[in-house]
C-alpha cells in the first residue's frame, strides 16, 4: 500500500482533507478519468445525500430550529427566541459540564499524543522485530465498547478494593476515591480514553512516518544529527498534517466525551455533585431525563460553536508549532 | 535500506555496528512495547478474572490475580438475569451486517464518483462531506428520535439500521483509498474499449478496492456492535436489545455485582476478540492505510 501512495506521488499528490482539489476553471476534479460520462456522478453519490440529508442534516437543521422553542416532550411548542441561549449562559451546570469537558479533554489529548508519537517511532524502527505483532496489538483497546471497558476501569478506581487503590495502598499513601473527587475522576475518565485511542492513532502516526521518504534521514546522520535531534528536525516536521488531523479528530470526539462518565456515574448527572458532568451528558440530561428539548437543542449548539472554535485554534497551533515556514 | 546507508559510511566500523545508530532497536524500545502490550491486554484478562472467580474473591487484599471456577455460575446468573443475551447478541450480529453491507456499498460508489469522475459541483459536494465529518454526531440526537418515533420505529431494530446506512466518513474514507489504489489509466483503458461507468466501476474498481472494502466493513460492523446510547434511547423490550444494552441492563438490575457485570461484559466482547484474531492485522492495515500522510 505504502508502495501504491509513493509511486502516485510522482503524478499528483494525494488529496488533502483541509482544502478541495486546486482550483481549475474548466475541470471539477482534476484527477478524474475524463473519458467516463461524469453526469452519472450525480446518480452514484444520490443515496448518500438523500440519505444523509434525511438522517443526518435534517434533524440537525431541525435542533437548530427547535433551539428557538420552549419546547417538551409533552407538546409544548412555544416561540422564545433566544431565551434558551440567555437561560443557557446563567446555567452553572453549563459552566460546570464546559469545564469537566476541557480538563478531561486535556488530561487526556496530551499524554495521549506524546504517548502515540512515542510508540509510533518505535515501532518505525526498521530493525524492529515482530513488528506486525506490535501493531496488531496497538489495535485491541480499540476494538471493545466503551461501556465494557468502563465497567472494567470503574471496578479498577474502585475506593476499596480496585487494583489501582490497593497498589496506592501497597506504597504507602492513601486511597483516593476517584469517584467522588472532581480531578480524580477526571483522571479515571481520561485513562480510558487514553487506554482506547493510544494505539489507534499511533498506528496513524507511524503510517505517517513510513510515507517519509529515508533519504531525508539519511542525509540527516550523514549531517552528523543523532536519533533525537532527526527525531525533532525530520520526523516531526513532516508530521505536521497528521498531527493536526488526530488533533482534531480527537478533539470533535474528545468534546463530545458521554459515554465514559455516563457508565462510570450510571446516571446522567455525573457523579453526585456534577463532578465529571459532561457537556454531551448535559444535552441527554436535559434531553432524555428533564424532556428540555429546546433548552437541549441549545446546548447542543453551544457543543457545536465551542468544538469548531477549538478546532481551529489547534489547526492554527500544531500549524505555528510544526513551522509552517511562514 | 540499511545496505543502502552502510555504503555511505566512510568510517570504518566493527560490524556489530554495522547498522547505523539510529536505526538500532533499543532494550527501552522493546521495554515500552512489552509494556503497552500488558496494558492493552489486562483489562479483558480482568474481565474474565473477576468473572471466574466472583465478587467476594475479588474484594480482598490483595485480590486474586489467577481465573478461578465460578466462571460458569456467573455466565448462568447473567442469563437468570436477562434470559434474552443470546437473543440481544444475534440482534446486534444482524444489525451489524446489515449497516456494514449497506455502508460499504453507498460509501463506494459515492466515494468513486468523487474520487474518478468530474462532474459540475464536485468540489463543493466533496467539501460538503469533509464538513460534515465536523458536526458532533449528537447535534441532531432529539429530531432524529422524533424523526424514528414518528416513522413507528421506535423499539425496532430499524430505528439502529435505517438512520446508519450511510456515514460521511465512510464516503471519505473510500475516496481516499480509490483515490490511491486505482490507477486512471486501467480506467482510461477501460472505457476506451468500450466499458461505461457501470461497467468500468463493476470489473476494475471493485476488485482492487475488495480488500479495504472489507476493512471499512469490519470497522462499520464493530462500531455498530459497540454503539451504546442510540440503542439505549430507542428500545425498549428485551427481545429486541442489543448487546451493549443488555450488558447495561445488567448494570441496572444489580447496583454493584461486578461478577455479573464483568460476566456480561465479557460475553458480549468475547465474539469481537475471537474476530480480531482472524482479522487484526487487516484492520492494522485499514487503519494506516486511512491515514493522512505528510
Amino acid at each position: 500500500m505504502s508502495q501504491a501512495t509513493v509511486a502516485k506521488t510522482g503524478k499528483s499528490k494525494p488529496p488533502s482533507p483541509w482544502k478541495p482539489a486546486k482550483p481549475n476553471k474548466k475541470l471539477n476534479n482534476p484527477n478524474a478519468v475524463l473519458s467516463l460520462n461524469g453526469r452519472w456522478g450525480y446518480l452514484f453519490t444520490a443515496p448518500f445525500f438523500v440519505m444523509f440529508l434525511i438522517f443526518g442534516l435534517a434533524p440537525i437543521i431541525y435542533s437548530v430550529y427547535i433551539a428557538f422553542f420552549n419546547w417538551d416532550a409533552l407538546g409544548t411548542q412555544e416561540f422564545i427566541g433566544l431565551a434558551n441561549f440567555t437561560e443557557l449562559v446563567a446555567d452553572d451546570r453549563f459552566w460546570n459540564a464546559l469545564v469537566n469537558t476541557l480538563d478531561i479533554w486535556l488530561l487526556s489529548t496530551i499524554p495521549m499524543m506524546i504517548m502515540s508519537i512515542g510508540l509510533a517511532a518505535v515501532l518505525h524502527n526498521p530493525n524492529l522485530r515482530g513488528s506486525t505483532f506490535w501493531r496488531t496489538i496497538l489495535l485491541v483497546p480499540n476494538i471493545t465498547s466503551v461501556l465494557a471497558i468502563a465497567i472494567v476501569f470503574g471496578q479498577l478506581f474502585g475506593r476499596d478494593f480496585g487494583m489501582i487503590n490497593i497498589i496506592i495502598g501497597a506504597l504507602g499513601f492513601e486511597h483516593v476515591d476517584f469517584i467522588q473527587g472532581t480531578t480524580s475522576s477526571h483522571i479515571a475518565i481520561a485513562s480510558m480514553i487514553v487506554w482506547r485511542w493510544t494505539g489507534y492513532n499511533a498506528l496513524i502516526f507511524l503510517a505517517a512516518m513510513l510515507a517519509i521518504p529515508g533519504e531525508l534521514y539519511e542525509s540527516a546522520s550523514l549531517d552528523g544529527a543523532n536519533k533525537w535531534k532527526q527525531f525533532i528536525y525530520v520526523t516531526l516536521p513532516s508530521l505536521r498534517n497528521t498531527i493536526t488531523f488526530v488533533l482534531i479528530v480527537g478533539t470533535i470526539g474528545g468534546l463530545q466525551v458521554f459515554a465514559e462518565p455516563l457508565i462510570l456515574g450510571g446516571s446522567y448527572n455525573g457523579g453526585d455533585s456534577g463532578q465529571f458532568s459532561t457537556l454531551t451528558l448535559f444535552l441527554f440530561d436535559q434531553a432524555f431525563v428533564a424532556y428540555k428539548w429546546g433548552y437541549a437543542a441549545a446546548v447542543g449548539i453551544m457543543i457545536t460553536f465551542i468544538v469548531a472554535v477549538v478546532s481551529i485554534i489547534n489547526f492554527f497551533i500544531t500549524r505555528r508549532l510544526a513551522g509552517d515556514g511562514k | 535500506m540499511s545496505t543502502a546507508s552502510v555504503k555511505e559510511q566512510t568510517v570504518p566500523r566493527p560490524p556489530k555496528n554495522k547498522t547505523p545508530k539510529w536505526q538500532r532497536m533499543s532494550f527501552m524500545g522493546y521495554l515500552s512495547l512489552v509494556l503497552v502490550t500488558f496494558l492493552s491486554v489486562f483489562p479483558f484478562y480482568w474481565m474474565f478474572i473477576v468473572a471466574s472467580n466472583g465478587t467476594d474473591e475479588i474484594s480482598k487484599i490483595p485480590p486474586t490475580l489467577i481465573p478461578g471456577p465460578r466462571f460458569f455460575t456467573v455466565i448462568s446468573h447473567v442469563y437468570e438475569a436477562l434470559p434474552q443475551f443470546n437473543q440481544a447478541l444475534l440482534n446486534t450480529v444482524y444489525v451489524g451486517t446489515v449497516v456494514a453491507v449497506a455502508q460499504v456499498f453507498f460509501s463506494a460508489i459515492a466515494g468513486f464518483a468523487f474520487a474518478k469522475l468530474n462532474f459540475r459541483g464536485q468540489r463543493y459536494m466533496v467539501l460538503f462531506v469533509i464538513l460534515t465529518m465536523m458536526l458532533p454526531s449528537q447535534l441532531g440526537i432529539i429530531p432524529l428520535f422524533m424523526l424514528v418515533g414518528w416513522a413507528g420505529w421506535i423499539d425496532t431494530l430499524l430505528a439502529l439500521i435505517v438512520p446508519a446506512l450511510v456515514t460521511a466518513f465512510g464516503v471519505f474514507w473510500m475516496r481516499q483509498v480509490i483515490d490511491a489504489q486505482v490507477p486512471n489509466e486501467l480506467l482510461e483503458s477501460a472505457s476506451i474499449d468500450g466499458a461505461g461507468v457501470f461497467r468500468a466501476y463493476w470489473s476494475i474498481v471493485l476488485p482492487i478496492i475488495a480488500q479495504s472494502s472489507f476493512v471499512l466493513g469490519l470497522f462499520s460492523f464493530l462500531a455498530t456492535w459497540n454503539d451504546f446510547l442510540w440503542p439505549l434511547l430507542v428500545l425498549n423490550t428485551p427481545e429486541n436489545f442489543t448487546a451493549q444494552v443488555a450488558v447495561n441492563q445488567l448494570k441496572s438490575s444489580y447496583a454493584i455485582d461486578y461478577a455479573l457485570n464483568m460476566g456480561g461484559a465479557f460475553l458480549s466482547t468475547a465474539p469481537l476478540l475471537v474476530l480480531f484474531i482472524f482479522v487484526g492485522r487487516r484492520l492494522v492495515r485499514g487503519v494506516m492505510d486511512g491515514a493522512v500522510k505528510g
